[in-house]
C-alpha cells in the first residue's frame, strides 16, 4: 500500500502521512459503518485521496502536482487490479547506491519490512531519535537528488540488483545481534523479491543462502561461543527449512544462475549434507574466487582442497595469498603444516595466528594446538 | 530536474593527448553541449586566472587562485535537464574528463 502510494505521489513523507490518515479514518468509520468489501483497496484509495486533498491545499509546488493530473480515484473503480503493485520500484528506490548503506537498510526495513522506526532503532542499537533523523535525511535526499522510483533499465539492472541483495544480506547478518528478528525479516524480503523477480537466479540464490544458514541458527552458538560447522549438533538443524532453501537453489540453477549468491548457496547446501563432497565444494569456491578475486575466498578453497585430501596442494594455494595480517591464513597454514608432518613450521604459523587472535575461545583453541605440537 | 555537472579536471589534461584524440575529446564536449537535455554550461579559463572573493566583517578580501587547493580544478560545467539521478549519472559518465583522471560532481539545482 505504501509502495503504490509512493509511486503515485512520488513523495515518501506524504505517502506515509496519508496512509496513517487513512487508518485513522478507518478506525473511526469501520466500527460505525461496517468494514468495506475490500479493506486494502479502500485504505489505498482513501489514503490517495487524502494526499491529493493535502497537495491541493498546499498547492505551491508545480512539481508534485505533475503526477496528479489524473482524475481522483473513486470507490467504484475499486478493484484489486486498479492498484498497481509497486513494491519492486520501492525496493530499488530504498536501495539506491546514492544513499548511505545504513540508510538503505533502515529505509528498506521501514518501507517494505513494515517495521516501526522504534523497532529499527532497537535492532541497530541506536536511539529512536537518531534513527528518525537517519530516515528523514534519506527521504530528503531521495527527493532533492531525484533518485528514481523505478526498476532500473536493463543495462543498470545487474549492478543495482546486487545492491538490493547486499542490503537484504546485511539485514540477515545483523539478525544475530539485536532483539528484533531481522533474520526472519530478511527471509521475508528475499521471498518477496523472488515473487517479484521470478526470473532472476541471484534472487533465488540469495533466498536459498539465507534460508540454509538460518536453518542452522540454533546450532551456531553454544552459550555465547560460536560453534564451527563441523562441530555443530545436527539435531538442532531445521531440515524443513534446509529443504525449502534447496528448492530455491534448484530454481536458481534451473535459471542457469552461477553468480555470487547462487554459488554461495550451493556451497551452503553441500555443507549441510551428511557427507560433504569437498571436491565439489572446492570447485565452487574456485568459481567464486574467479568472480570475487577475493583472497579470503581462495583461503576457503584451500580448506576445501585439504578436506578433499590434498594438504600439499592446499598449502600451495595458501602460500600464494597476500593476507599476512589475516589470522585465519596463519591458523589454516598451521593446520596444513601439522597434517604434513612439519611441526616446527606449524608452531610458527599458529604462534603468528595467536598474536593476531582477539577472541577468548579462538586464543584458547590456538594455544591448545601449539601445546599439542 | 536540473543537474549541474561540475567538471573537476587535471589542468592541461587535453593538451597532453595526441592531436587526433584532442579533437575527438572536443567533439564529445560539443556533442554534450548540443544534447537536447543540455540547459547551459561553459568552459572556464585556466585556474591561474581565478580570483577568490570573500567578505569578512563587511570588508571584501580577494586572493589569487581557486577556493580549494586540490589536485583537480573546476574546468567547466554543464547544466542538464534529466528525468532522475540515474539519467544524470549516465550523462556525467559521458563527459571526457571523467575518464581522463578527472571527476564530475553531479549536483541537483534548487528548483524555484
Amino acid at each position: 500500500m505504501l509502495a503504490s502510494l509512493v509511486g503515485f505521489l512520488g513523495d515518501f513523507d506524504l505517502a506515509e502521512e496519508a496512509v496513517q490518515e487513512a487508518f485513522a479514518v478507518a478506525a473511526e468509520r469501520w466500527p460505525r459503518e461496517g468494514v468495506p468489501a475490500n479493506p486494502g483497496a479502500w485504505l489505498t484509495v482513501t489514503a490517495r485521496n487524502r494526499a491529493i486533498d493535502r497537495i491541493r491545499r498546499e498547492r505551491t509546488l508545480g512539481d508534485k502536482t505533475r503526477r496528479l493530473e489524473l482524475p481522483e480515484a473513486t470507490m467504484d473503480e475499486l478493484d484489486e487490479t486498479v492498484i498497481e503493485d509497486e513494491r519492486l520500484e520501492l525496493i530499488f528506490t530504498c536501495c539506491h547506491p546514492a544513499l548511505a548503506l545504513e540508510a538503505q537498510v533502515a529505509l528498506t526495513l521501514r518501507a517494505l519490512g513494515g517495521l516501526t522506526t522504534e523497532e529499527i532503532a532497537r535492532a541497530f542499537l541506536v536511539s529512536e531519535e537518531t534513527m528518525k533523523r537517519r530516515l528523514s535525511r534519506a527521504k530528503t535526499k531521495i527527493k532533492a537528488t531525484g533518485i528514481p522510483f523505478a526498476v532500473p533499465a536493463e543495462h543498470l539492472l545487474p549492478d543495482r540488483l546486487n545492491a538490493v541483495l547486499a542490503v537484504v544480506y546485511l539485514i540477515y547478518n545483523e539478525g544475530y545481534s539485536g532483539r528484533i528478528d531481522l533474520a526472519g525479516e530478511a527471509i521475508r524480503l528475499g521471498r518477496l523479491l523472488a515473487e517479484l523477480m521470478p526470473d532472476e537466479p541471484e534472487v533465488h540464490g540469495l533466498l536459498a543462502l539465507v534460508q540454509i544458514h538460518h536453518a542452522r541458527r540454533k546450532a551456531r552458538f553454544s552459550g555465547d561461543e560460536l560453534v564451527l560447522l563441523e562441530d555443530q549438533d545436527r539435531s538442532l538443524w531445521d531440515f524443513q527449512e534446509i529443504a525449502t532453501g534447496r528448492e530455491a537453489l534448484e530454481r536458481a540453477l534451473a535459471l542457469r544462475g552461477r553468480g555470487l549468491n547462487v554459488l554461495q548457496a550451493a556451497i551452503a547446501s553441500l555443507q549441510a549434507e551428511e557427507r560433504i563432497d569437498w571436491n565439489e565444494v572446492a570447485a565452487l569456491y574456485e568459481q567464486l574466487a574467479q568472480i570475487t578475486r577475493s583472497p579470503v575466498v581462495e583461503l576457503n578453497r584451500a580448506v576445501a582442497v585439504a578436506e578433499a585430501g590434498s594438504a600439499e596442494q592446499a598449502l600451495e594455494i595458501v602460500d600464494a595469498l597476500e593476507l599476512d595480517d589475516y589470522q585465519y591464513l596463519h591458523s589454516t597454514r598451521g593446520e596444513l603444516l601439522r597434517r604434513l608432518g612439519r611441526p616446527h613450521e606449524a608452531r610458527e604459523a599458529f604462534e603468528r595466528a595467536l598474536a593476531l587472535a582477539r577472541s577468548g575461545p579462538e586464543r584458547r583453541f590456538l594455544a591448545g594446538r601449539i601445546a599439542e605440537l | 530536474m536540473k543537474y549541474a555537472m561540475l567538471i573537476h579536471e587535471k589542468p592541461g589534461y587535453v593538451g597532453a593527448l595526441p592531436e587526433d584524440e584532442q579533437k575527438a575529446v572536443y567533439a564529445e564536449y560539443m556533442a554534450l553541449a548540443e544534447d537536447p537535455r543540455a540547459r547551459g554550461g561553459a568552459q572556464l579559463q585556466p585556474v591561474e586566472t581565478a580570483r577568490t572573493v570573500r567578505v569578512q566583517d563587511g570588508e571584501t578580501l580577494t586572493t589569487d587562485g581557486p577556493c580549494a587547493g586540490t589536485k583537480e580544478v573546476l574546468g567547466g560545467y554543464y547544466v542538464f535537464e534529466a528525468d532522475n539521478l540515474d539519467d544524470a549519472i549516465e550523462l556525467a559518465a559521458r563527459i571526457p574528463a571523467a575518464r581522463l583522471d578527472g571527476a564530475i560532481e553531479v549536483r541537483p539545482l534548487v528548483e524555484r
